[in-house]
């Protein structure tokens, strides 16, 4: 299997606060990547570098290479628009928009340029098969996105990224809200879209890590720790630390 | 230090001691607290009561007091627009149409600016800008409107009837709303005093409701690869309209009272004139303008009457909001 990603010497800062300090990873495609860690420790920060969300607030400064399909998304003029539109990205609460359903879907599909009502509606209703959501909702697409209840809402969230057709999706403990049979179904629907897409998750919950990636990187301090097939961190870890924290002696 | 405790306890019966020699804490308070709890709710519910107290008093002595009136000409009152103290003839359209389109204009101008300002500095403005604009804009908010009125007439008015009005009258002269002599002084200058009036109520408070939109929301949007303008036209005023309607509201509810600016410069003209150019008047100004030299009781009852007209004006389009609020935010939800 082929890297999606790879991580050179990543450096990130929020001001003078040194958040990453010399990540080096790589992510293989059309696999599921869980990053996990104590909170602070840098994971979602890391997460964040992948679309380069950080771009929106000021103050933030990389060093290092991240690499998609080998071009650096660092290079100065990059298109962020159109890396978040390969890189699409679920967050800890579901964040519907406050429009209908279908709208939400057909938001990202308008933008892309897709014009043709026959053809958004048909990709509205892919995505939404692909998230699993089609079968509950497709009486009420026209309803407001915000009478679905919260499992339902992120995975709309995740029927919106994937209707766009990202190479990657990020998560950003996406199941943190939502009881644990929503959690069942996003974990379920995860393992679904590895056919397709490179996952890359955050998640606090070891369990989650170890029932749906395939590779995980233990992140503390802002750095890795260590990074490795999830069988290996999860039975057979190499570093101290790592053991300590899935053993939840600390964390 | 016992005998202290026992004066503190308002000469209730202390009945246990603790095994240190203090009276028990529990001792000490129970029921000097709930007697002070009480007479806390009665008095707030006493002050939240006379609001409508207040508000019922107002609203009784406009009525008594325009009585004259009401019983001198009914409903035509409203709709007639003959304004004579010599002939003791009165009817109220011409202040009542010039509040309104002088209110709607002030709103037509003041909402997009406002808007703007609110928008520029909650998404793009760099943080060493933020904090200025936002104190000159609250500054700008409470400078007295006597002084803007004063500006108005001595500088605006001015600039308008060199510059404005004569453009205005050039390239659009063929509207009839663009017609007249560019006196400086009418309906437009009200509305555009208005206008600079409520744009820092308008800007300040939608600024504040645009910062409660969560960041993850418009991360959302830009995740899906939204542009900037996208993710403000499209997430973030579609989740907060309510807010913003609410804030524009209450523009409008100052536009429509506002007295001493539009008094300057409306003209104070009796007369309803399609040309937004020529001099009007405004419940307002023809209160501030007429309420010393209306001697005669029907006269002063004709003025108690405009201002319970400008009263109703207020209550109903504050009660227009507040469903049109209701609505939205049942559409809207939140997150």
């Amino acid at each position: 299997m082929k890297d999606k990603f790879t991580i050179k010497n990543l450096n990130f800062w929020y001001g003078d606060k040194h958040a990453l300090k010399g990540i080096n990873l790589s992510m293989k495609e059309r696999e599921v990547t869980a990053l996990i860690g104590p909170s602070g420790c840098g994971k979602t920060t890391f997460l964040r570098c992948m679309n380069r969300m950080h771009d929106l607030y000021p103050g933030n400064r990389y060093e290092g290479e991240i690499l998609l399909d080998g071009k650096n998304l660092l290079e100065k003029g990059l298109d962020l628009i159109k890396l978040r539109s390969r890189v699409g990205m679920v967050f800890q609460k579901p964040t519907p928009f406050p429009m209908s359903m279908y709208d939400n879907i057909a938001f990202g599909l308008k933008l892309m340029g897709v014009k043709s009502k026959s053809e958004l509606t048909s990709r509205v209703e892919k995505a939404l098969k692909d998230s699993a959501l089609w079968e509950e909702i497709k009486d009420r697409l026209h309803e407001p996105a915000l009478s679905l209840s919260g499992g339902q809402q992120q995975r709309l969230c995740i029927a919106r990224a994937v209707a766009v057709e990202p190479d990657v999706i990020l998560m950003d403990e996406p199941c943190s809200a939502l009881d644990p049979v929503a959690t069942a179904k996003i974990e379920d629907l995860i393992t679904d879209l590895k056919q397709n897409y490179t996952v890359v998750i955050v998640t606090h919950n070891m369990q989650q890590a170890a029932r749906v990636s395939q590779y995980t990187g233990f992140f503390m301090l802002g750095e890795v720790i260590e990074f490795d097939t999830t069988e290996k961190i999860f039975t057979a870890p190499a570093n101290k630390l790592t053991e300590d924290y899935i053993t939840g002696r600390f964390g | 230090m016992s005998d202290n405790l026992k004066e503190n306890s308002g000469g209730l019966e202390v009945s246990t001691s603790g095994a240190d020699g203090y009276v028990s804490l529990s001792a000490r308070r129970q029921s000097s607290g709930k007697l002070a709890d009480a007479v806390f709710k009665g008095v707030s519910y006493a002050f939240a009561l006379s609001v409508i107290l207040l508000m019922a008093l107002v609203f009784i002595v406009l009525v008594k007091e325009s009585w004259l009136s009401i019983k001198a000409f009914g409903f035509s009152f409203v709709y007639t627009s003959v304004w004579d103290p010599v002939a003791q003839e009165f009817g109220a359209l011409p202040s009542i149409y010039g509040t309104i389109v002088s209110s709607i204009i002030a709103i037509v101008i003041a909402v997009p600016i406002s808007l703007g300002i609110a928008i520029f500095l909650t998404e793009m403005a760099p943080k060493r800008l933020k904090g200025p604009i936002g104190t000159a804009i609250e500054l700008l908010a409470s400078i007295p409107s006597i002084i803007y009125g004063m500006w108005g007439l001595f500088v605006f008015a001015p600039f308008l009837s060199e510059y404005v009005e004569p453009f205005l009258i050039d390239y659009f002269g063929f509207l009839p709303l663009f017609t007249g002599a560019p006196l400086g002084i009418g309906m437009l200058p009200a509305g555009f005093i208005l206008a600079i009036m409520i744009i820092p109520f308008i800007s300040s408070v939608s600024r504040d409701i645009f910062q409660m939109v969560p960041s993850i929301l418009k991360e959302s949007g830009y995740g899906v690869g939204a542009t900037k303008w996208e993710v403000i036209w499209k997430i973030v005023l579609p989740y907060t309209r309510s807010g913003v309607i609410g804030a524009v509201i209450l523009g409008l509810g100052r536009a429509l009272g506002e007295t001493m600016a539009v008094t300057f410069l409306i003209g104070n003209a009796q007369e309803i004139k399609l040309s937004l150019l020529d001099p009007a008047t405004s419940i307002s100004a023809t209160l501030a303008n007429e309420f010393t030299e209306a001697v005669e009781d029907l006269y002063l009852s004709s003025l108690v009457e405009l201002g319970l007209i400008l009263f109703v004006i207020t209550f109903v389009v504050l009660a227009l909001a507040k469903l049109l609020i209701a609505r939205f935010s049942y559409k809207g939800g939140n997150l």
